[in-house]
């Protein structure tokens, strides 16, 4: 065999893998967008379209489902529910959480070993089996069945993110640029809000969106500690099995749409703050 | 200042500290104390004894476990090979990572629901089957004549889900690994092959430890996307959980049922620890 067959040879398999590659990358990303998309095609169908058979697969843009999804008996409530609890979420883990992540960046402190390992241990936790007995606790503190209640149990799941996530970010900054601060005459709180912050906002607000999705997606916990002031995910639950589908494609439409959102505007910081949480 | 700087670390960790004590630390307390309780007060086994003798436990267990076996390791290996191809991507790497890392928001109950719109008697599995002339009539899978096209619907249902945050793990890892390492490879003549097996999967060690205990932990959790796919037609602990608590308005069955998974669960962590131990000062 002579060389210059050899290397067409080589170009022909480097070529045909290139093609390879390029279509297992375009398969993938089917395999996960057309299942939303059927999704969405029955969601944008009218009720009778979408118990027949055939379906269709292309939607017709009715909106007689998400009329009837609006319209049926506490769906906007439980969706009212499921925003407030979010929020909360969002506020708490963030606010409790996000001065730990500072501490851990910047301090080396006895305990603190310790800590971090409290921190991975409730990450490593089957959390919303905690539900169980925290509902007999809410009952005798006037918590149950409460938008806060629930809150307080998202946020335990929501901290060790928000913990960590900002611990990435604080060690990202410079200590030197604080340091600077302190010499120009800032107290460490000034140095602080003047300084760190600024740069560190937008990454809280990935970390914050990322609480929000932890507790807008929440099921088992939000079925267990909810029972008149039930949020999406638990109203959801309970109607399965007396539920027609045009209900439950539209309900999971609307539980789906905030995700592709958040998603999108916390894509930078998904891979950043998971490299250093990591070790 | 000095004062300052030595007690301002504690009080910075002190919300955190007590709000985990009080609702993950606690409330374990308490769960343990309710499936070791007993109607009559003291200490007992009866809660345990009670559900693992039913006749349910053992078919939900066996189903739990051999979810995690059949949907944990195509994960892992998707996720390794999604992981891969971004690496060398240059071209709308932003774009194939975001569409690849959506289900990472999606929950396990729209999951469900999504594949249902798949699998149900007038789904589209049925409606394309239909339009290959493979069936004329519409076909109900997800009933108890057929539990095997059940358990498929609901491993797709996951693995679809929960790949994205193996996939964003490993990702995260794999751009932590020098590029020298590569070149160094390269220099040498090592294949792509050989510079996954001698290279990128023994540095991925953490963020394959981690990944794989956080994804085996979610799988003994697995509840929602059972629910909607299944039904009581695929029993699953965390369902059963549910049901002792509702249903059967048994707390205490439902805590010893809360920590049977928990053991499994933390017994499956020690196994991924030990496995893929990281030896001590070999880290990067």
């Amino acid at each position: 065999m002579t060389d210059a067959t050899a290397v067409g040879m080589s170009a022909d398999t480097r070529k045909s893998g290139r093609y390879l590659y390029i279509a297992s990358v375009a398969f993938l990303c089917a395999w996960v967008i057309v299942p939303i998309y059927f999704l969405l095609i029955n969601t944008l169908s009218s009720p009778e379209a979408v118990n027949s058979f055939p379906k269709s697969f292309v939607p017709e843009f009715d909106f007689s489902s998400l009329q009837f999804f609006a319209g049926f008996e506490g769906m906007l409530t439980a969706l009212k529910n499921s925003v407030i609890v979010a929020l909360m979420t969002m506020v708490m883990s963030i606010i409790i959480g996000a001065p730990a992540g500072y501490a851990l960046s910047r301090f080396e402190f006895p305990g603190k070993g310790l800590f971090r390992l409290l921190i991975l241990l409730t990450r490593a936790f089957p959390l919303p089996l905690l539900a169980l007995p925290l509902a007999v606790m809410f009952i005798q503190t006037g918590l149950d069945d409460t938008a806060f209640g629930l809150a307080l149990v998202h946020t335990t799941l929501a901290i060790p993110f928000a913990v960590l996530i900002t611990f990435s970010l604080f060690s990202g900054i410079p200590i030197e640029l604080e340091e600077a601060a302190w010499t120009l005459g800032c107290t460490r709180l000034t140095a602080f809000t003047k300084v760190v912050l600024p740069l560190i906002l937008p990454g809280i607000t990935a970390s914050a969106i990322f609480a929000f999705v932890i507790s807008w997606n929440e099921v088992f916990a939000a079925a267990v500690l909810t029972i008149e002031n039930r949020t999406l995910t638990a109203f959801l639950l309970q109607n399965l099995d007396t539920s027609p589908l045009h209900l439950k494609f539209a309900g999971g439409f609307i539980l789906v749409v905030p995700a592709l959102i958040f998603i999108f505007a916390v894509r930078k910081y998904l891979f950043a703050m998971w490299g250093i949480a990591n070790r | 200042m000095l004062l300052n700087a030595r007690i301002l670390p504690y009080v910075l960790i002190l919300p955190v500290t007590l709000f985990l004590c009080l609702f993950f630390i606690y409330p374990f307390v308490l769960v343990s104390q309710q499936a070791f309780g007993s109607s009559e007060g003291g200490w007992s086994l009866d809660n345990f004894r009670e559900v693992v003798d039913y006749w349910k436990f053992p078919i939900s267990l066996k189903n739990t476990l051999l979810l995690a076996a059949a949907v944990v390791p195509i994960q892992l290996a998707l996720a390794l090979l999604m992981a891969t191809m971004v690496s060398k991507m240059e071209k709308g790497r932003d774009m194939v990572l975001y569409i690849w890392t959506i289900p990472l928001g999606i929950s396990d109950l729209a999951a469900g629901i999504i594949w249902l719109a798949i699998f149900e008697q007038s789904g589209f599995l049925n409606s394309m089957l239909n339009g290959m002339g493979v069936i004329d009539k519409p076909v109900n899978f997800l009933t108890y004549q057929n539990p095997w096209i059940v358990f498929v619907a609901i491993a797709l249902a996951e693995i679809w889900r929960a790949t994205a945050i193996m996939l964003v793990i490993l990702v995260a890892g794999i751009g932590l690994i020098p590029k020298e390492y590569y070149e160094a490879a390269d220099v040498f003549g090592a294949s792509k092959w050989k510079q996954f097996t001698r290279i990128t999967f023994p540095m991925l060690r953490p963020s394959l430890q981690t990944a794989l205990v956080l994804r085996v932990i979610l799988a003994f959790e697995i509840f929602a996307v059972v629910a909607a796919l299944g039904g009581t037609l695929f029993p699953v602990l965390m369902g059963e959980t549910y049901a002792y608590q509702f249903d059967l308005l048994n707390s205490g069955a439902a805590a010893a049922m809360a920590l049977i998974i928990l053991a499994i669960s933390i017994g499956f962590t020690l196994i991924i620890l030990r496995i893929l131990r990281v030896p001590k000062g070999a880290s990067i």
